[in-house]
């Protein structure tokens, strides 16, 4: 029954293994609908497997995921992205042989049927990164690192996203476009978009976000409104530097 | 539509030659040949070239329908159009079976596989004399006829297979741009974002896989039925990997690269055996060169490098027209 003060997404105990190697340790996390919730962590922590395991590339090893009350821990990917989980991989993986429109046809891959909410859908991209639009005959494979990320997020909101999965999205980028990136972030997320954002820029992700969990080798440490963390002192020297 | 220019282009050109030569051995006799490659071979690229996958066992499946076709209808006395219907659904279900299990191998291992499968098809072609005459092959095999109308001369087959062949190269150029090539072609990218764009990627490799065999099925029969005879070396492990040159040669993941690809290994040997006990060699030297010098394709890398001449002609032309305006 979903009711606004049930979670969308509701992770328990979730662990996640590489062969023999545990990524991630009995993880619980809660993301409300409508929430924008950050998820910070060094090098390793295992912030890209938890993402990984939510969208069902990577399969749990034990504990459980539901997604707006209905069980997802075994489904497979593409299933769960037709349940409105949409990821933005870290490393944006683009299509880099197909044209930036091309992409954005394949995010809409799962509304089957349904083509004119993916041609406004697209029109509506174009207009959140007008760059995309001025590029979108050629190959993506020969955009920046920033046009690609934007396109990796275009290219999930086609997929009718309930909750939006980023993985680092700033990765690699200049500080101007990081903030460009965030700026749309924000604005996805006022816009009413359920988003769940792994970072290891734990500043520009907390002052965005309403919620934080801190990810340490594959625990959940400190969990609590991103407001609390930016101001926590051992956060504040773990991950923002002073 | 532009990107069909080019396939009308080449059906006006399939048409005119057998006009122009109406007794051109290369052009009714080889023409044939070149056609039945081309199938395989534009089949086999939406599963290579596209989807980025490796079968070298694509020859069974061609031999599948062709020793169904041979068998049913001479030994059972079935008509050719029902015999290429079981062939073919014969060829769909193994196809299926098959493809789950060997599809999910990757590299290496998914060529392993492919291998092992022909070869076992190629084996069993060989062993089992009773049905498939073994290594002698069989003969006696009927001619086809189309509504009482028997295709029974050279020009008559070329007629039959430029159109099968030209309907595969369409829907091969349609596929690509459609949801679903686009599904192939993301798989090809990278699994794992295709399947988190919601792509079922176990599903689309195999239905490529199966459409692929089911394709190089059909040629097989018309094969039987254009040569009245088959024999287990037309789908050893040789013509797999010929398929599979055809494809690389031309250029992968272009359709017209691998109609090229078909057409220039079926004309080469032809061309070479003047060269006698040499053919092999120029041959194999030939495409070593090829692959050395244009590694993206005799097509794909022609084309590219005739747009990139065209563009740096235009781009002198127009600093010199600006120069003398001013
Ligand atoms: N494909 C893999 N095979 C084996 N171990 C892996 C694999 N991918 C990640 N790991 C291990 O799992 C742990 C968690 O990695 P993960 O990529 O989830 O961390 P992360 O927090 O996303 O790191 P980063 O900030 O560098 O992206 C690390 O110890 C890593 O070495
Ligand atoms: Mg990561």
């Amino acid at each position: 029954m979903p009711s606004s003060d049930a979670p969308l997404l509701e992770v328990v105990d979730l662990t996640s293994h590489y062969g023999p190697i545990q990524a991630i340790h009995s993880v619980s996390l809660e993301v409300f609908p409508g929430e924008l919730v950050a998820i910070v962590g060094a090098n390793g922590a295992g912030k890209t497997t938890l993402l990984r395991t939510i969208s069902g590339v990577q399969a749990a090893s034990g504990g459980t995921i539901h997604f707006d009350g209905e069980e997802i821990t075994r489904l497979a990917a593409h299933k769960i992205v037709n349940r409105g989980i949409c990821q933005v991989p870290e490393g944006r993986q683009v299509f880099a042989p197909l044209s930036v429109e091309d992409n954005l046809r394949l995010g809409g891959y799962s509304q089957r049927g349904d083509g004119d909410w993916v041609a406004e859908q697209i029109g509506k991209v174009y207009e959140l990164f007008p760059i995309l639009h001025e590029k979108r005959a050629q190959l993506s494979g020969n955009l920046s690192g920033g046009q690609q990320q934007m396109l990796a997020i275009g290219r999930a909101l086609l997929g009718k996203p309930r909750l939006l999965l980023l993985d680092e999205p700033s990765m690699g980028l200049a500080p101007l476009l990081v903030a460009e990136i965030f700026r749309v972030v924000r604005e996805l997320h006022e816009a009413g978009t359920t988003v769940l954002l792994v970072e290891q820029n734990a500043r520009a992700a907390l002052q965005i976000a309403d919620r934080g969990y801190v990810l340490e080798t594959g625990k959940v440490a400190i969990s609590a409104p991103a407001g609390e963390l930016l101001e926590d002192e051992a956060v504040r020297k773990a991950y923002l530097g002073h | 539509m532009k990107r069909l220019h080019g396939f009308f282009a080449f059906v006006a050109l399939v048409a005119m030659l057998p006009v122009l030569f109406p007794d051109n051995y290369f052009v009714t006799v080889v023409g044939v040949t070149i056609g039945f490659n081309i199938v395989l071979a534009v089949a086999l690229n939406l599963f290579i070239g596209y989807a980025g996958q490796i079968s070298l066992g694509h020859a069974a499946f061609f031999g599948m329908g062709a020793y169904a076709s041979a068998i049913l209808t001479t030994r059972y006395g079935w008509s050719p159009w029902l015999a290429m219907g079981v062939g073919l659904l014969a060829v769909y279900i193994i196809a299926t079976l098959i493809s789950r299990p060997i599809l999910k191998l990757k590299g290496h291992y998914l060529a392993m596989a492919t291998l092992g499968f022909g070869i076992i098809v190629n084996i069993i072609m060989v062993q089992t004399v009773d049905w498939t005459g073994g290594p002698d092959g069989m003969s006696g095999i009927p001619g086809l006829e189309i509504f009482g109308w028997a295709v029974d001369s050279d020009l008559r087959w070329y007629g039959v297979i430029a159109v099968v062949m030209l309907l595969t190269v369409l829907v091969s150029l349609n596929i690509i741009d459609s949801r679903a090539g686009r599904a192939l072609r993301a798989v090809h990218g990278s699994e794992i974002a295709a399947q988190t764009m919601g792509v079922d990627t176990v599903r689309t490799k195999s239905q490529v896989f199966v459409f692929s065999a089911c394709l190089a099925s059909l040629v097989g029969s018309l094969f039987a039925h254009q040569q009245n005879f088959v024999s287990p070396v037309s789908f050893d492990f040789f013509v797999s990997i010929e398929i599979v040159t055809m494809v690389v040669l031309g250029g992968m993941a272009s359709t017209f690269g691998a109609v090229f690809g078909a057409i220039v290994l079926t004309l080469l040997p032809q061309v070479l055996v003047v060269f006698d006990d040499y053919e092999i060699l120029i041959l194999g030297a030939i495409l070593v060169s090829i692959m050395i010098f244009l590694p993206q394709g005799l097509f794909v890398g022609m084309t590219q490098g005739g747009a990139n001449l065209l563009r740096r002609l235009r781009n002198r032309e127009t600093p010199a027209r600006a120069g003398a305006d001013g």
